[in-house]
């Protein structure tokens, strides 16, 4: 099984975030990481292999390979690398000028162009990435790539060729199943991301990343089919009344909910 | 006169009101087109009724419900291609903005999600970080297409009966993800969590025991949501969680009783209209963002404010 991972790095999501002059988002000021969510998806991917592998274990001789994709600056293999030393085998990095300020249309089509190239059974992603949030990249690959959209997983099983979820929504819960290949996405409930380990951090190192420029993937950048006209900060909400209850704290706020007509 | 496409979106034979504010915003523009894809549509055409539709196109299959992403996303496309539409509405649910993705990719569109105004020339307000910018932006290709968050408009009512058309639509690019059974959040008869005008949640200071914030929550007519402490310990589904890998909202009250206010939380609701905290410690973060904080004790606060809330 060929199995691709979709990791982003984005801004620390505990770092303040802002929008640069060009209306994009200042991600020079920050410190970035690997998206969050992104854990998950190599957590599973890894559990995955490590369940159908001879040895118990994923990378050389599970018969199975683990590869992450990911599009971004050329720092960007900051946050890959971590995302190796949790185990996942090799890594490509699309970035190229010409990339700088995609929007969600464009992304899809370099990955999904990384993706095809790779042959790969299964595409496994995060939900969302906590800077766009927009939570669309998966259905847009699985539409791209003709594969079958297994999406906020919270949890899955493989069984021959088949992968079942069940998919975890405002809505409930629904079970689903498709034939590989398929676009798969995770929530947080899945699993509980592995820290990399002192062997792994190392054993990191010596994996390959290999870079390509939008030229090696043989496209051409695709403008981004949406504009930020423009953009303000809002002012930072003010905190307001605080009280100490002192034997008065629910009266007192339910006189506060009464004077802003609240209730 | 311009048209706009607005989807109906469903959950369990309901059309939410969100769906009337996507008719309203639609008004903005030009006249709307509700598009409704499903199995039983006689069911939902009547729920239309009170909201601004000028005409309804009923798309009918079994297939809606075995594979609804794909198959809604296929069918939305062959009514633009029918009524050239100038934009498509959307509801930023999990399944809206995923139909939304693969539409914008099977029309070559633009795509903004979540936004929370539209105005009249096309132009969206989306706010962004957490809450703390907002961003006016517009779709430069194609037939915009735009997922609105739900809360975000007062429904304007109309009780002109739209007309009704069908339309065949085919289904041989669907995806071969099926859905084999379905099993709804339980609501209880509480307002849905994105859609409540006031919303109470619970953190880990409940140390698991939701009751005073239920009860409070019913004299309120609020929806309960949780913290991701609260909904991990198996206290609260994870359907009512509130935060970033939860859900976001932005309700004119929110009250956070027992929550600590970690960024990941206040990402969900920090657009809320007022906000009211109940927290012991007098450090927790939550009480930045509290237009009203109470230092104090959840299960000494609350049913005291129940007390006089009743009186
Ligand atoms: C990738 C990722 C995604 C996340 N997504 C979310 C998300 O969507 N939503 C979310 O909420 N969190 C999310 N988190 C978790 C977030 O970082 C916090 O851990 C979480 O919000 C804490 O929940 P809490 O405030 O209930 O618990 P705590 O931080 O433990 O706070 C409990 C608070 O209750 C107070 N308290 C205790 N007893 C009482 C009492 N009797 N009366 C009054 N107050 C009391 C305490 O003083 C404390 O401030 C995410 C984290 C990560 C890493
Ligand atoms: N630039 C990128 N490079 C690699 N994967 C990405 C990128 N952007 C998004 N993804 C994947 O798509 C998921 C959803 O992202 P989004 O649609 O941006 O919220 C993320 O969790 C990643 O798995």
């Amino acid at each position: 099984m060929k199995i691709a991972v979709c990791v982003k790095q984005v801004p620390d999501s505990w770092a303040e975030k802002k929008m640069g002059a060009d209306g994009r988002l200042d991600r020079a000021s920050v410190d970035c990481v690997l998206n969050d969510l992104d854990e998950y998806a190599v957590e599973e991917a890894l559990k995955l292999v490590e369940a159908n592998s001879p040895t118990s274990e994923a990378g050389e001789g599970s018969g199975h390979t683990i590869t992450l994709i990911c599009m971004g600056p050329e720092k960007a293999t900051e946050a890959v690398r971590k995302a190796l030393s949790m185990g996942a085998d090799d890594a490509i990095v699309i970035t190229d000028p010409a990339l700088a300020g995609s929007d969600a249309l464009a992304t899809s089509s370099v990955l999904a162009k990384a993706i095809k190239d790779g042959d790969f059974d299964l595409v496994i992603c995060g939900t969302e990435s906590t800077d766009a949030r927009m939570s669309v990249i998966p259905s847009m690959l699985a539409e791209r790539l003709g594969f079958a959209q297994l999406t906020f997983a919270g949890s899955l099983m493989l069984e021959g060729s088949t992968i079942s979820i069940a998919r975890q929504t405002e809505f409930g819960v629904e079970q689903m199943s498709a034939p590989m290949p398929a676009v798969i996405s995770v929530v947080e409930k899945i699993n509980e991301p592995r820290y990399p380990s002192f062997k792994g951090i190392m054993a990191a190192k010596k994996k390959t990343i290999t870079t390509k420029t939008l030229a090696d993937l043989g496209i051409t950048a695709q403008s981004s089919w949406s504009e930020v006209k423009d953009s303000q900060v809002r002012p930072p909400r003010g905190a307001g009344i605080k009280i100490v209850d002192e034997g008065e704290g629910g009266k007192k706020l339910v006189e506060f909910l009464e004077e802003r007509k609240l209730v | 006169m311009s048209n706009v496409l607005i989807l109906v979106d469903h959950v369990g034979g309901i059309v939410p009101r969100a769906v009337g504010e996507l008719a309203t915003f639609g008004k903005r523009v030009g006249s709307v087109t509700a598009v409704i894809c499903s199995s039983k549509s006689a069911d939902l055409i009547s729920q239309l009724s009170t909201f601004a539709i000028d005409k309804v196109i009923v798309c009918e299959g079994v297939e809606f419900e075995k594979y609804s992403v794909s198959a809604t996303a296929q069918a939305l496309q062959t009514v633009i291609a029918k009524e050239s539409p100038i934009a498509v509405l959307i509801t930023s649910s999990a399944r809206g903005k995923e139909i939304a993705g693969r539409l914008a990719v099977r029309c070559e569109s633009g795509l903004i999600t979540d936004a929370i105004d539209l105005d009249s020339s096309l132009v969206a307000t989306q706010s962004v970080f957490g809450g703390s910018t907002t961003v006016h932006s517009s779709v430069s290709h194609g037939v915009p297409i735009i997922t609105l968050r739900s809360n975000a408009v007062d429904v304007v009512q109309d009780s002109n009966t739209p007309v009704v058309e069908n339309l065949a639509v085919t289904f041989d690019g669907v995806d071969k993800a099926v859905v084999t059974s379905v099993e709804p959040a339980v609501k209880g008869g509480r307002p849905e969590l994105t859609e409540a005008s006031i919303v109470v949640s619970g953190g880990r200071g409940t140390d698991g025991n939701f009751a005073p914030v239920e009860e409070f929550a019913d004299l309120l007519g609020a929806a309960v949501g949780a913290s991701r402490a609260a909904t991990d310990a198996g206290w609260y589904p994870h359907a009512n969680q509130v935060g970033q890998t939860g859900k976001t909202v932005s309700p004119q009250l929110y009250v956070a009783c027992g929550i600590s206010g970690a960024i990941q939380h206040r990402a969900g609701m920090q657009t809320s209209k007022t906000i009211v905290a109940i927290n012991k410690d007098p450090d927790a973060p939550i009480f930045d963002v509290a237009d009203f904080g109470v230092v104090g004790d959840l299960f000494a606060v609350l049913p005291q404010a129940i007390g006089a809330l009743q009186a």
